[in-house]
This record gives C-alpha cells, structure tokens and sequence, in this order.
C-alpha cells in the first residue's frame, strides 16, 4: 500500500486577458503574456467542482466516495463551508465528509499535506481568483484558476509523495485585510531576504528525509506568492536546468492557492515512470515535497480524456477579453443593468429539497416507459406513471442545441443572455443558458456539455446551477 | 374529451372598455370604475342589478376588494381569478357558467391591470420562492424561438420570415392607428418595423406588444332574457379554456412551431359553437398577438390557414381588415399593449361592436356585411411548450 495521488483533474477558465491589453487600457507597460480571467459566472468554488469533475471522471471506482477539502484565498461564502457545495455538485454520497481550508496561499500546501497523510480517499480541491488594485503587478500577473487531486492508500497511486520538509517564520511579506480586494506588499526585496534560507532548509530537510539528491531530482516546480523569491530560486544552479518545470505564469498568471497544483499536474502531464518532482511552494514559511512518478502513470494517462491535460486548456482559450470586460466582471467597474428587476435569490427550503438536481445535475428516467425527465419529476410526461422514477445524473452527459436565442432583454452580469434548447444524447431535453460561448457563431446541431456556474448573486446569496458550453476540441 | 358547453344559453347585454395605454393619471381602481360605468350604462343596469362578479386581474391586487373596494358593492359575490395572459377571458368564462347553471341570473366580468407603475421595461411577474434553476430569459426570447423552427420546418428563409413578422405588426398598426382606445394610434411603415432594434433572437421592439394599462368589462344574463337589456345581444356559442401538460419545454418531439395548447382550445371551441370551418363562418378573430410569429402560428393552429401556409396568406392580406378573415381588426396587443387582465374582454368588446355593426366605419369589416354573423376571441398564456390558451366564439344571432 502506498499514499498519493490517485487521479487529478484542473480547470483553467476560458478567457484570457492579453497582458498588453491591460497596457494599453492604462497608458502603461505591462509586458506581454496573458492571465486567465474566470467568467462572470466563476467562482472559487465552481471552478473548484470544474477541476474535481475532470479528475474523478479517471478515478479508479473504489475512490469516488471521498472526504473533500477545499482551499481559496477568495471563498464564495464565509461561516458557511464552500466544500459542500462541491462535495454536492459532485453528486458525492451524504456519508462523505467536506471541509474548508481556506484563507491564506498556504491553506493549499496545507490541504495536500493533510490529504497525503490521511488514510481514506481524500480529494484536495485548490481554486482560486487573484485580484489587485488597477495596474497593479497582482493584477496583471494573477490568475484564476483550479487544480483537484484525489489522494488514497492503495497499490495504484500514480504518485507516491515521498517526503513533507517545512521551515516556517513570521514576516509580514503580502497581506489583505478581510473584506479588502487586494493585498499589500512590502518592498520584495526584503521578502526575498527572508524566503530564500527557508526554501533552503526546507528543500535539504525534503530531500533528505526521501534520501534523494538534489542531482537526482528530475522536474523542479518552484511557486510561490513572492514572485522575485520564486524566480531566484528557479534559476539557482543546483539543479539540472532541463529539470525546471515551466511555472505557466506567461500563460495564465500565478493562480494563488491553486497554483503549485497547476503547475504539477502540467509535470504529470508528460513525466516519466519513476521520475522524481520536488515541489517547493513560498507562502508564509516554505513547503517543499518530493514525489515519486509511478510505474502506473502511463496507463493513468491512457484512461484519461485528452481534454483533461493542461496544454489542452491552455490551449481552447479565449484570448481576446478586453479590460473593460475584465474589471466589469470583477466588480470594478459597474456599467447600467437592464430596466428589468434583479434576479429573485434562490429560497433555502426549495433548494435544500431539490439538492440533487440544482447542484448534482441528477434528473430522473420512467421505469415503466424509458423516458428521461429533465428537470427530474414524479410524473411520467410520455405514459403518466406515477413515483416510477430512478435518478439519472447528467452531469457528464453531452447535448446537442436543438435550437436557441439571444436575449437582450434578460437581466445578466454580461449580456446579452444566451439560452438554448438542448437534447441530451440519451434522451431528454432541457432549456438552459449557455456560457463561455460567442453568439454569432453558435448554431444548430453545435454540440455542448454541462457546467457548474454561479448563476447570480443577489441578496448576497449566491444561485448556483448548470449551464451549457460548447465542446471545444483540443487546440 | 370535449366540453359540451353552453352554446347559445347566455349573451352578452353590456360592455365597457377604457382606452389602452400608459394612464399615469389613473390607478387600477380608476380603470375599474371607467370600465364597469360604462358597462352598466352599456346594458341600462346598476351595480346592485348584477348578482355577482368576476375579476380577472394577474398583478393588479388580490381578492374580490380589489373591485368591491373601488365600486363599494353592497356585500356581493366577487370572484378574483388569474390564468397568466387568459386573466380576462377566464373572468368572462366563469361568469358565462355562473349565469347559465342558474344560481345568479346577472354577472359582471371585469379585467384590469396596472403595469406601468413598475417601472421596469416589460412584463415583471412575481414567482413564488423556487430553487432558482429555471432559466430567467424574457417572454421575447421565449417566443423568438418560434422564428427559426418555422423557418426551418417550412423553408422560409430568414429575410422572407422577417417580412412576415414586419406586415403582421404592420397590419395591427393600421388597424390600431383607426382605433381611438388603442395604445399606440399611428401607422408604423413597414421600413421602421422591421429595422427596429432587436430584443431577442430576430425580434425587434416591433415584433412585439406594447406594456399598457386598461380594463374591460361585461354584463352576462342568460339568453332569453337578454332582450329586455338590448336589442342586439351577443350570444356565448363557445367558451374553451385549456392548461397543457407543459411538457413541450422537456419532450425532444416538440418543433416551436405549434401551441398544441391552441390547437386543443380551438377544437373544443369550434365542437362547442357547431363550426366546421373557421376560415368560411367566422367574420373575425381576436387572436393573442403578444409577438408577431406568435400570430403566424395562430392562424395555423386555428385553422385559418394550412400548416405551412399561414406565411403567405399572411403576405397577401387574408387577415387584413378587408380580408376574407379580419384577424385584429381593432390593433390587436400590437396597438393595445397588453395589460393581461384586461385583454381577453378587450378582445371581446371588439367583437360586440363588430357584430353590432357599431365599430367605427372606418374600421368596420366586409365579413359582416356579407352576412358572417361569428367572432373568435383568443388568448395565450405561457410560453412555447408550456402554457394555457383560451378560445371563445360568440355571436349575433340566437339559436336557430
């Protein structure tokens, strides 16, 4: 029996804001690249389900009933547990626990190292939004983004986490008060100063508790919240330069919580049978983590759809958000809504009665004549029969529009709205929005696949259910 | 199984209606008083002649107060009812059977609705507490989806649909623009229609009805006294009133290019009224025009036109006002807005002054004069593959 990772899945949002876009909306430079920006409609915890889903959809069967653990520096809500919303997204049973461990970058290191010492299937799920003041670095070298890892005690992991070395100090290095937007830093030389021993210490106390060198290690991921930190240690020389994995901060941004997570599911990606990784992540003290690439790790890959990798997200985005459209879906900017009345919250009682479909997507089939009931119901709409229902979740059930339209009208946080009417393969129709979608080029017959969105947010309740978006084929 | 009904065994003896439109003066109590005076006078009665009443109100103000109140009725049956966009009409109806079991020989049905005091653009209908799973897109996006089917299912391209849908509500804007208590009094140029801004899918601000306030009212007795009121009584021949089964937004079957909810409203009612075939007997329809492809299937699913055909009568004028079938001759919801309680006996009140030859020359139809004798009254509640429809037919003549 070993401890580590059984499957991972990640989650990377559609759009992308270039880097010189923010440039030239500020009247500065601000080098070139792009970040991931999180639809509208994201947040920290549905992009936390989007990455769970993509990493239990390869998970071996006996590990789908999993403890859950959610980490975010930015939490939808506070006092009540985010995890549960993804551990009921999920469709995961009511005997499964799920908690929260959230606040700080470091609250993900904390995640994992409790998940790889548990003793049950534990799925880490690591997402994150990263904000800063207008033209700030935060801002434009952030990113939003998911990462889940479902760990287990099993003779099948696909990585086998060999070693947890720490080395913790008290500095005041970046930091945000609750309720503010974006944090404050002091001058990054003097966290330089502080991070740079630390990783040492804990990078020789890693190594030396898993018995490897330095010399053996075969893919080196440094990440961490000080960026200047994180670079010098990057480009030290006592590691194979070949070694040093790409950090994707060019591409997406540093995504917080969920970055290091990132970053090593990209090495898995394409990592050999018994390579070494060490993972040291900067956050308030050091963790560094060495991890053994298993034997099973090819036939892992195999199992896994192509989508699932990170050059595959990274690859389907959408490169051409505007800044006006990234700070409006931020909240910093607030254009004219319709003349038309906010959106009604979602009552507690009819949500709580209905948990199976609002958020596990699950509608009902007739056992007496085989149709499929979307949304689920108790009556047969083709022969009539009555509490004759089983549960169908559909979740991952694809569909094709059968027809839709633009509504200019509607209240949205983006217009104009997008619904369409879609036949799931399998039967079964359902009218529901579309997302991450361009409405001039949708068409009849396009194909889509389901999606856990925050619908709305009104009288601070936030409306999670499913949307449609398009299956995009890999770039 | 249809309704049998109550063919020919009440009449319509007294109507009001006020003028459509957006009354900032007037409240929903101001409308119901205007709508019931001029109904009293209309059939020579009082208020306390009339042994009960039906209100039809969506949004307006709940229980039977919401009319006794205003009119001060001295301790009278009143009966508030709500059906979506049928409001009007299922006041009318209840009231019909009301009259014809026997147990009150005189009633009142009243529809008002205020819905310029929201302040928002468009319909605002309140919803019970939901989990919030139902997608919130708007009645014209909900309607718009009826454009593309029909286009698809009957090879009409979008630029002829589009002239479609322009000369529908360039037609109830003509008719709308001879009619002193429509909303909007102006003919429209078909150029201004169709370049009109786009709400939702192909519909632009043209394709579909106005937000107005109103109300309308009628006094029911049964037949053979309805003589003693006036001298030419409306006569009930139909009265059908359906809810579908909803499931059309659920069933992959469903093509958006019909309201089987129509189809089995209008069946019942022509079963009902003996009528064989609308196109020749009846002299007009009053069909629920809340977006102009809304009207396009209409005609097919009452059987004006053929399946697949109702585009090109459309196009050559079969429904004009001196068409072979005058369909909203008095503006339809596209001139009159749509204060949902009161349209369905708006609707109604265009029939009686029809089929008493008393509309306004200018507006008054052919098929009267050549001796049609019927109107159909239409409403539709809902959207497409989920909603309510109502169909009435009445007429000028007793039985035979």
């Amino acid at each position: 029996m070993k401890r580590g990772i059984v499957a991972y899945g990640t989650y990377l949002p559609y759009w992308r804001l270039a880097r010189p876009a923010i440039g030239a909306a500020l009247g500065m430079p601000a080098g070139g690249g792009s970040r991931s920006v999180a639809g509208y409609d994201e947040d920290t915890t549905t992009m936390a389900v989007e990455a769970a889903r993509v990493a239990l959809a390869s998970a071996p069967q006996p590990s789908r009933s999993c403890e859950v653990v959610f980490s975010t520096t930015d939490p939808a809500y506070l006092d009540k547990a985010n995890a549960v919303a993804v551990h009921d997204a999920l469709g995961l049973p009511r005997s499964a626990p799920a908690f929260d461990m959230i606040g700080s970058v470091s609250s993900g290191s904390a995640a994992l190292r409790y998940a790889g010492r548990a003793d049950g299937p534990v799925l880490v799920a690591l997402s994150d939004m990263r904000n800063g003041m207008g033209g700030s670095s935060d801002e434009r070298d952030g990113g939003d983004g998911a990462a889940a890892f479902l760990f287990d005690s099993t003779s099948q992991v696909v990585v086998e986490f060999l070693s947890f070395g720490s080395a913790t100090s008290e500095f005041l290095d970046r930091w945000r008060l609750p309720g503010e937007a974006s944090s404050h830093l002091w001058e990054e030389r003097f966290g330089e100063h502080e991070y740079i021993p630390l990783a040492e210490q804990a990078m020789a106390d890693a190594l030396k508790q898993a018995g490897v060198t330095s010399a053996e290690i075969d893919h080196f991921i440094v990440t961490g919240v000080h960026t200047r930190a994180v670079r010098a240690l990057q480009h030290s020389s006592r590691f194979p330069a070949h070694a040093l994995a790409d950090d994707l901060t060019k591409a997406i941004g540093n995504t917080g919580t969920a970055h290091q997570g990132l970053v090593l599911a990209s090495v898995l990606d394409s990592a050999a049978p018994g390579a070494l990784v060490l993972a040291v992540s900067l956050a308030d003290g050091v963790e560094a983590t060495v991890l053994r690439v298993s034997e099973q790790i090819d036939d892992y890959r195999n199992s896994r759809s192509a989508r699932a990798t990170v050059a595959s997200q990274l690859g389907s985005a959408k490169g051409d958000l505007s800044y006006m459209t990234f700070i409006t879906w931020r909240e910093r900017f607030h254009r004219e809504p319709p003349r038309r009345p906010e959106p009604t919250p979602p009552a507690s009682p009819p949500s709580a009665r209905h948990d199976p479909w609002k958020f596990a997507f699950t509608a009902s089939r007739c056992t007496a004549c085989g149709t499929r009931l979307i949304p689920p119901g108790r009556v047969c709409i083709n022969c009539g029969a009555v509490d004759h229902m089983q549960s169908e979740r559909l979740a991952d059930v694809p569909a094709t529009v059968a027809t839709f339209t633009i509504d200019r009208l509607a209240f949205t946080p983006s217009p104009p709205m997008v619904v369409a009417v879609v036949d799931f393969d399998g039967g079964g129709r359902f009218r529901c929005e579309l997302t991450d979608v361009d409405p001039d080029s949708l068409c009849i017959g396009d194909r889509v696949e389901m999606t856990f969105r925050k619908v709305s947010t009104s009288q601070a309740i936030h409306n999670y259910f499913w949307k449609a978006k398009p299956i995009r084929k890999e770039a | 199984m249809a309704t049998k009904g109550i063919r020919d065994r009440v009449a319509i003896v007294g109507m009001g209606c006020t003028s459509f439109g957006e009354q900032w003066e007037k409240g929903a109590e101001d409308l119901l008083i205007d709508a019931a005076t001029d109904a009293f006078i209309s059939a020579g009665v009082t208020k306390d002649d009339v042994d009960a009443y039906w209100l039809g109100t969506m949004g307006s103000g709940i229980s039977g107060l919401t009319l006794s109140r205003p009119l001060r009725l001295d301790y009278k049956p009143v009966t508030r009812v709500e059906n979506m966009c049928a409001t009007g009409s299922e006041a009318f109806r209840n009231a019909c059977y009301a009259v014809a079991s026997g147990a009150i020989d005189m009633a009142m049905a009243i529809g008002v609705e205020k819905l310029k005091d929201s302040g928002f653009s468009g319909l605002v209908i309140a919803s019970p507490p939901s989990d919030g799973t139902a997608a919130q897109l708007t009645a014209p996006a909900l309607f718009s989806l009826l454009a593309p089917a029909y286009e698809k299912k009957y090879g009409v391209s979008p630029e002829e649909l589009k002239e479609v849908l322009t000369r529908i509500a360039w037609k109830n804007h003509h008719n709308g623009a001879l009619n002193p208590r429509a909303q909007f009094r102006r003919e429209v140029d078909k150029a201004t229609i169709a370049c009109s801004p786009i709400m939702a899918g192909q519909l632009g601000i043209f394709d579909c009805s106005g937000v107005s306030d109103g109300s309308a009212a009628a006094v029911i007795v049964r037949s053979e006294d309805a003589y003693r009121y006036t001298d030419k009584p409306i006569f009930v021949k139909a009265l059908s009133f359906v809810a579908g089964p909803a499931t059309g937004t659920a069933d992959p079957t469903y093509d958006y290019t019909t309201f089987p909810e129509v189809v089995r409203a209008g069946q019942n009612a022509y079963s009902e009224a003996g009528i064989e075939d609308p196109r020749s007997e009846l002299a007009m329809a009053e069909v629920h025009d809340c977006f102009t492809p809304t009207e396009l299937v209409i005609y097919e699913d009452l059987g004006f036109a053929e399946r697949g055909q109702g585009w090109k009568e459309a196009l050559s004028g079969t429904f004009d006002l001196d068409g072979e079938l005058p369909v909203n001759p008095d503006g339809g919801l596209k001139a009159f807005g749509h204060p949902i309680g009161a349209s369905g006996l708006r609707m109604l009140f265009e029939a009686w002054l029809q089929l008493r030859g008393e509309a306004p020359k200018e507006r008054a139809i052919g098929s009267i004069a050549q001796g049609r004798k019927l109107a159909l009254t239409h409403n539709l509640g809902g959207s497409p593959g989920e909603c309510v429809s109502f169909v009435s037919v009445v007429g000028s003549e007793p039985a035979s």
